[in-house]
């Protein structure tokens, strides 16, 4: 087992929010972790740790994907987005404005991933049906809002956005 | 919560990634969309000292037309199951059960090959892959072979993979023309693991069933084909009867297990309604077919 003296450290060249860093990470971090510690988007949640909750959603090169299911080392070369990508200074993103209208949220910790998820969505379908939003939704626990209003949010978000 | 420390290997080519294999053997292990073994790692219920990350294999991405099949590379992602064209056209039931399974978020990173090589016994994708008659290419320094799924597996998250193997391909066979296919399951919420699941393929010849394929998920230690009940069925043409007969054959021939989220007495209950809603299905989709 001499392989387990011989951890290596790697350097990682990642974009993450449009800006390009290297920096040397542990084989076992978790992208979520790297997000948080040494990127300092809070906006990823660590929940469950498993790849259940849905609340460290990111976009991993524009597809929502679990950051607690990723390494960190994996993001090498990649592009990542957090929910600190979304408001333009104080003006918020029309899903996020669509989510404070519609109270999508109550305590919050499922929202980040949620409007990520959303956003992917809305992309590259700008008019989803009900059963399109509901399948998004479906990889996200939120124990606060029963989802309802969540579901209107999207709706209003969609509708903003087909506006602008 | 935490992995415990390991050596992160990053091949770039099915070639350098068997070479590590060959020199890690068994502390070794096969890292693809992750969304399995992640949590394994997390939960240290896997602790490699060698992860072979796959992802950067550029040669393992693909979907395309093989002899009278569809061949995906391992690190095909699964959600490209439910967007592609060829996929549709010859192998329609992988859609279907992509349907049932888990979410898009997961989807967008998991494999279908790391589904079928994980083996998960509540998973959707080893019981189709079976019920299509699917093999796999599993490659080493020593050279390829090819295993069918249906000798894929050896009881609860076994294999038969050598240390040094890495699948590069899952291979399925097109459906046959007029095939009428269905996957169901029960879960507790859409997207969750199957408390059990039934595929079937079935194809008609005139009035009496042809072909016909039944697969399980969730009723065992692996995914395996039910060929008793496909015995029953073959030759036959249909009534309630012999579904009902199907069915009762399925309910007490499987081995399901007690779990927390459901007692094997409701499993077998579950295989009965499961396998009757299955066919309905399938029979329905190649009469379809036939009428088209």
């Amino acid at each position: 087992m001499n392989v387990q003296s011989d951890l290596d450290s790697r350097q990682v060249t990642v974009t993450v929010n449009g800006k390009q860093e290297s920096l040397e990470v542990e084989g076992r971090t978790t992208l979520a972790d790297m997000l948080r510690q040494e990127f300092h988007t809070q906006g990823v949640r660590v929940g469950c740790e498993h790849g259940v909750c849905g609340s460290c959603t990111i976009l991993f090169d524009g597809e929502p994907m679990r950051a607690c299911l990723l390494l960190a080392v994996q993001a090498d070369g990649h592009e990542i987005k957090t929910i600190e990508s979304m408001a333009d200074g104080n003006k918020l993103h029309e899903i996020q404005e669509a989510f404070s209208e519609k109270h999508g949220l109550q305590c919050g910790f499922c929202t980040a991933g949620i409007i990520l998820s959303v956003s992917e969505l809305l992309e590259r379908c700008p008019e989803p049906t009900d059963e399109q939003i509901y399948e998004i939704l479906g990889g996200h626990l939120c124990r606060c809002t029963g989802y309802q209003q969540i579901l209107q949010s999207v709706r209003l978000a969609a509708d903003m956005l087909l506006e602008k | 919560m935490k992995p415990v420390a390991f050596k992160y290997l990053k091949p770039a080519t099915v070639e350098e990634a068997t070479a590590f294999l060959a020199e890690y053997g068994s502390e070794a292990k096969i890292l693809a969309g992750g969304q399995s073994m992640m949590p394994m790692l997390s939960m240290r219920i896997a602790r490699p000292s060698v992860l072979v990350d796959i992802n950067e294999i550029a040669e393992l991405t693909y979907i395309r037309a093989a002899d009278d099949a569809v061949a995906i590379g391992s690190v095909t992602r699964q959600r490209r199951l439910g967007d592609d064209d060829l996929v549709a056209e010859q192998v329609p039931v992988l859609a279907s059960a992509l349907k049932c399974m888990s979410h898009p978020q997961i989807q967008n990173r998991g494999t279908v090959v790391g589904s079928i090589c994980h083996g998960d016994p509540a998973a959707e994708l080893p019981a189709v892959a079976i019920a299509l008659g699917a093999e796999l290419t599993a490659c080493s320094q020593a050279g390829t072979r090819t295993i069918p799924v249906a000798e894929f597996y050896r009881g609860y998250y076994r294999n038969i993979l050598e240390p040094d193997e890495l699948v590069s391909e899952v291979n399925f066979p097109a459906m046959l023309p007029g095939c009428g296919w269905s996957v169901v399951e029960i879960s507790r919420r859409h997207g969750d693991l199957a408390l059990a699941g039934v595929a079937s393929l079935v194809a008609f010849a005139g009035e009496e069933i042809d072909h016909v394929r039944i697969a399980c998920f969730g009723l065992g230690k692996a995914a395996h084909r039910l060929v008793d009940a496909e015995s029953l069925l073959k030759g036959q043409r249909t009534s309630s009867e012999l579904f009902q007969e199907v069915a009762s054959l399925v309910s007490s021939s499987v081995k399901p297990m007690d779990d927390s989220h459901a007692s094997a007495e409701y499993r077998r209950a579950l295989a009965a309604e499961l396998t009757q809603r299955s066919l309905f299905e399938a029979i329905e989709r190649a009469k379809q077919g036939a009428a088209s």
